[in-house]
């Protein structure tokens, strides 16, 4: 039998963007008749219809620009020879793509190309994989008559700053698809094209820039866009073609981009992002592309540890022993202080199969309902909040919807660094003219970038955005703004009269509230009305929003100014959480809280209960369980005592890192299934051996409830997917799990939870991807909700006041830290921080006013101490101002700053999410690293010894 | 359990809730209580003197029990 190898090739491109258009337009070519949308390109017709036009200038990640005069065709009834890229379509238009009359200009303009291009194909790192290349073979192009010695581009320098990609300027045709690339794709704008006609040069910022020095964010766009070998990833450089390729999802942030993991063997060679990922459309960030170095860094544990007390050096063991080891202490624990004592947390970083599994090892397995997820330091207000108004714990939205937003309002959130694919289609709609409202303590980059400025930036005291919202919901209903007909419709009238009432009370106007928020008055007061009469008003929010000590409020009173200016249940409009790690929604939705079973049912639901029980064959606790700061306090006093914490870094990632570390130490057995000797590997006694995205299959949820599948690329190198160790687990202490595949996981989910009712991997694999609810109602998903109503029935308006939080400044601790992330790094860091995006953010640092810093004799680059009255650490001052008086903000990347040392155990009232944005400080020069990240240092690395077992 | 910090968890969702009105908060205090807290928290509570809990909460721990 013959067999064809499916040759390695790039993903298929149309020349010019997709159209999307109600009206059809049908014309010939070549003698074949073809139907696209009115304003499709001539040169996209001709692609949808199977054919080919030789180009260069022309890709579709952005408009033609209709330089190269390569695809140039001919119409009938047209005069010359258009330009294929830059003609739009006419209904009956006659078009000749291949006449001798097209042939010989193409010739001849390619000769030009070549004449000044260097012909070292062979050693190219574009061999084989290049536009130009194949251009020339396209057009016949045989021989050049203008020679090579004329005036040409050779010689220049490489600029080759960036980690991950180099400029080659030899190998550049000047077709600026890189510049519209930066531009159009990622709006960041860091490129431009030096010179005009022949002098024409790229070039990244200003004269004396380097990729590295200049504003450029390391996305990719131009390196994608390029269709020589100018601009490379220095994997393909080093590595050469690849030679398959199999499509998965990030697995870094909630925007879920879907990848083309591009392979050599089990080598992955590079991510590209993948055009028909309904998520990214094409486009990736830094992390995603790039910062996939982790996967196989030196640091990697691939063998399962354990050892008596932590104080010892870890010992390397079978995973026979480690399991069994780690299974005799559970049952111990267990018989002798009930199953109320075990509990575990799942990840956010892992699949929906894989948290699935936790919970129910936790649930089934140990007998008790204490599971929890790091969702609860980030977005547990969210669900909590969005239950209670609409009755679904999820945001609203897809990500296309922002393309019909009007005015967009970003609350707590700096997308362009913590979402920012997702920013840069933000950044589309709002350079086409949306309107923008940021509410920040700080000044993100979104308020002020290339062609973007905000109408509005409230920028509140940190702690006050409950005062925000209401007085905004104040202004609405005062100035008789209220979507009446929507509310009379939609929402619950009575509870509606009662907010309005109370929003509408004096004490709640912007100019009453203003001593509080620090938001003048005025400026609130357009605020409110430019989103209550706007058009589509769509909010986006973050953790800005949720970390707070009213973080569930604020999600509430979000929730409320969407009913009451009638933005729900349409495209543009909604309620959007930015959620931060890859997979948190999938979590939530998985089951992964101590008080519900997957699809955010309450454990003391009996109906709900006993179908668990049927289909689990086991009797569950009634109660709900620990959520993480519980368990911690419950470990002191000893009636907590077993923990598995999977692909999750407590120890630096929650709030007040003393009272986490002491909560750890006082348990019996802390095992840690990760990647990494993390931090809150210090305080374990079995550690095992995690894998990473690429070497698993399952599927992860989006911040657009959007299911989508990761596929593995490569082995596992620690022998075991992540689902396959906690099976082993469960097998272990007696459970007789046989799951074959994450598949039939997911079927037990869908069998079990009515939102995912119609979700398998086959309809994924033919779908591409579903956003739940998948159900009898929206077979084929949900990517708008609320459409014909809320959820719950009627939209309910809960009655938010701002409660100040107990956390105060005062004599001692006179400023407010606020903390945040950057677009290189990811949450605590554990993976970017192994790879070359240090480059870009080498430490955390302390972002300071400057007259609080001159207040304080603090200079540029100075050591800075920062204390709270839970602890205190050091980092460099950056004088700024970003960040208003008496505010002060960093980052928690780098376990060297443990950021977390100074803040508390404030939290959100109603999840216990923690108050990570406000913590009363006091920030004084200092010379250098405190006591504590000293001791901290020493004692870390002596928990990370491993025994050396001689060989036998 | 630390009684203090129960305590102290109690009340603040008895102030946020407090806008609701008294008898709905309470209700709902009582009802979050019983929706969100473990055996251990919820029998520390009732085991405690109450003297530091605010009216609301004071009068939900009560109905707890
Ligand atoms: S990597 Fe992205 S930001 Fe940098 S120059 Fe290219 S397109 Fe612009
Ligand atoms: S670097 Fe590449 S994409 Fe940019 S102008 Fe040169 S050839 Fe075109
Ligand atoms: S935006 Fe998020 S999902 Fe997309 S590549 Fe970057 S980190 Fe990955
Ligand atoms: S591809 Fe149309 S002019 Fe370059």
């Amino acid at each position: 039998m013959g067999f064809e190898r499916p040759p390695y090739s790039r993903q298929a491109d149309f020349g010019t963007p997709e159209v999307l258009s109600e009206q059809q337009v049908t014309l010939t070519i070549d003698g074949r008749e073809v139907t696209v949308p009115a304003g499709t390109s001539v040169m996209r017709a001709v692609g949808e219809c199977g054919g080919s036009i030789p180009s260069l200038c022309a890709t579709d990640s952005v408009k033609a620009f209709g330089s190269c005069r390569m695809c140039l065709v001919e119409i009938e009834g047209m005069r010359g020879t258009p330009a294929s890229c830059t003609t739009p379509v006419m209904p009956g238009m006659v078009v000749h793509t291949q006449t001798d009359k097209v042939a010989r200009i193409r010739k001849s303009v390619m000769e030009l190309y070549i004449s000044d291009h260097p012909l070292d194909c062979l050693t190219c790192s574009a061999n084989n994989d290049c536009e130009l290349q194949d251009t020339a073979a396209e057009v016949g192009l045989r021989d050049v008559r203008y020679g090579y010695d004329g005036a040409n581009h050779m010689g220049q320098a490489d600029d080759v700053s960036n980690p991950y990609f180099a400029f080659e300027p030899d190998k550049c045709i000047a077709c600026s698809r890189c510049v519209r690339a930066c531009d159009e794709v990622q709006g960041t704008l860091a490129l431009t094209i030096e010179g005009r006609g022949f002098e024409s040069k790229v070039r990244a910022g200003q004269a004396e820039d380097t990729f590295l020095s200049s504003d450029c964010v390391s996305c990719g766009a131009c390196v994608q866009a390029c269709p020589t070998s100018a601009l490379m990833e220095k994997s393909v450089m080093e590595l050469g073609k690849p030679e398959r390729s199999v499509i998965t999802t990030c697995a870094y942030c909630g925007v879920g981009c879907t990848f083309r993991a591009e392979m050599k063997g089990e080598q992955l060679v590079r991510m590209v992002p993948w055009k028909d990922g309904k998520a990214n459309r094409g486009h990736s960030c830094v992390k995603g592309r790039f910062a996939w170095g982790y996967a196989n860094h030196q640091d990697r544990i691939t063998k399962p540890m354990i050892r008596e007390s932590v104080d010892l050096p870890w010992r390397e063991v079978s995973w026979e022993e480690a399991l069994s080891y780690t299974a005799t202490k559970l049952n111990a624990i267990k018989a002798q202080h009930g199953p109320r004592a075990l509990g575990g947390i799942s990840s956010s970083r892992c699949t929906n199969e894989e948290t699935f599994l936790v919970q129910k090892l936790v649930r089934a397995g140990f007998g008790s309902n204490n599971v929890d997820t790091c969702a609860r330091v980030c977005h547990s207000p969210t669900g909590y909040g969005l239950s209670k108004t609409f009755g679904t714990s999820a945001g609203t939205q897809d990500f296309d919807s922002v393309m019909d937003a009007d005015v967009v309002m970003i609350i707590g959130a700096n997308p362009t660094d913590g979402h920012p694919v997702f920013a840069s289609r933000l950044k589309r709609r709002l350079r086409q003219g949306a309107k923008l409202i940021v509410i920040d303590p700080r000044r993100t980059d979104i308020v002020r970038s290339p062609h973007i400025e905000a109408a509005h930036h409230l920028a509140l005291q940190p702690g006050t955005n409950v005062a925000v919202m209401t007085a905004m919901a104040h202004v609405i209903v005062t100035e008789g703004l209220a979507a009446e007909a929507f509310i009379q419709e939609r929402c619950e009238i009575d509870e509606y009269q009662d907010w309005a009432r109370f929003v509408s009370d004096e004490r709640h106007s912007p100019e009453v509230l203003e001593p509080v928020t620090r938001v003048p008055a005025a400026e609130l007061r357009a605020a409110a009305r430019l989103f209550a009469t706007g058009g589509n008003g769509a909010i986006y929010y973050g953790l800005g929003v949720t970390e707070h000590s009213q973080g569930s409020s604020t999600v509430m009173s979000i929730a409320n100014l969407a009913m009451v200016t009638g933005n729900i249940g349409r495209r543009g409009v909604g309620v959007n959480p930015l959620r931060g790690q890859n997979n948190v929604q999938g979590a939530c939705d998985m089951g992964s809280f101590p008080h519900e079973l997957p699809g955010y049912r309450h454990i003391s639901g009996s109906a709900v209960r006993e179908l668990f029980e049927a289909d689990w064959g086991v009797d569950l606790d009634p109660e709900p369980g620990l959520r993480i700061p519980n368990m911690l306090d419950a470990a002191l006093d000893g009636s907590f005592r077993a923990l598995y914490v999977q692909g999750e870094d407590i120890l630096q990632s929650d709030p007040n890192t003393h009272h986490v570390a002491a909560g750890l130490k006082a348990m019996e057995l802390v095992i840690v299934h990760d990647l990494f000797l993390n931090e809150t590997a210090n305080y374990a006694h079995v550690f095992l051996p995690g894998s990473t995205f690429l070497e698993k299959d399952g599927t992860f949820t989006n911040a657009e409830r959007r299911i989508q599948l990761v596929r593995k690329v490569m082995e596992p190198a620690n022998g075991y997917a992540d689902w396959e160790v906690t099976q082993e687990l469960a097998k272990a202490i007696g459970l007789g799990w046989n799951y074959a595949h994450p598949s039939e996981i997911m079927d037990e989910i869908a069998r079990l939870t009515p939102t995912f009712a119609g979700v398998s991997f086959n309809r994924l694999e033919a779908e591409g991807s579903l956003q739940w609810p998948v159900n009898e109602a929206n077979p084929d998903g949900s990517p708008i909700m609320h459409v014909n109503g809320f959820v719950r029935g009627k939209g309910k308006f809960i009655v938010t006041d701002y409660v100040p939080t107990d956390e105060k400044t005062g004599p001692r601790y006179p400023l407010l830290l606020t903390t945040g992330r950057v677009l290189s790094q990811y949450n605590v860091g554990a993976q970017t921080r192994r790879t070359a995006n240090n480059v870009w953010h080498q430490e955390d640092v302390l972002e300071i006013h400057p007259l609080d810093a001159e207040n304080r004799g603090v200079k540029d680059g100075d050591w800075v101490r920062l204390a709270s009255r839970t602890g205190e650490t050091t980092l460099r001052a950056d004088v700024t101002d970003r960040v208003a008086p008496g505010v002060v903000y960093t980052t928690f990347h780098h376990p060297a700053t443990q950021a977390n040392v100074v803040t508390t155990e404030y939290s959100d009232w109603a999840t216990n999410c923690p108050e990570y944005k406000v913590t009363a400080v006091q920030v004084l020069p200092s010379n250098g690293p405190t006591e504590w990240q000293e001791s901290y240092a020493s004692w870390s690395e002596k928990s990370r010894r491993v025994a050396r077992v001689p060989a036998e | 359990m630390d009684i203090e910090r129960l305590t102290y968890m109690a009340n603040q969702i008895a102030r946020n809730l407090a806008p609701q009105g008294e008898a709905q908060a309470t209700e709902l205090t009582l009802q979050h209580l019983k929706d969100f807290w473990d055996p251990r928290m919820k029998a520390a509570i009732l085991a405690s003197d109450r003297s530091g809990l605010l009216p609301i909460a004071r009068a939900a721990v009560d109905r707890l029990g």
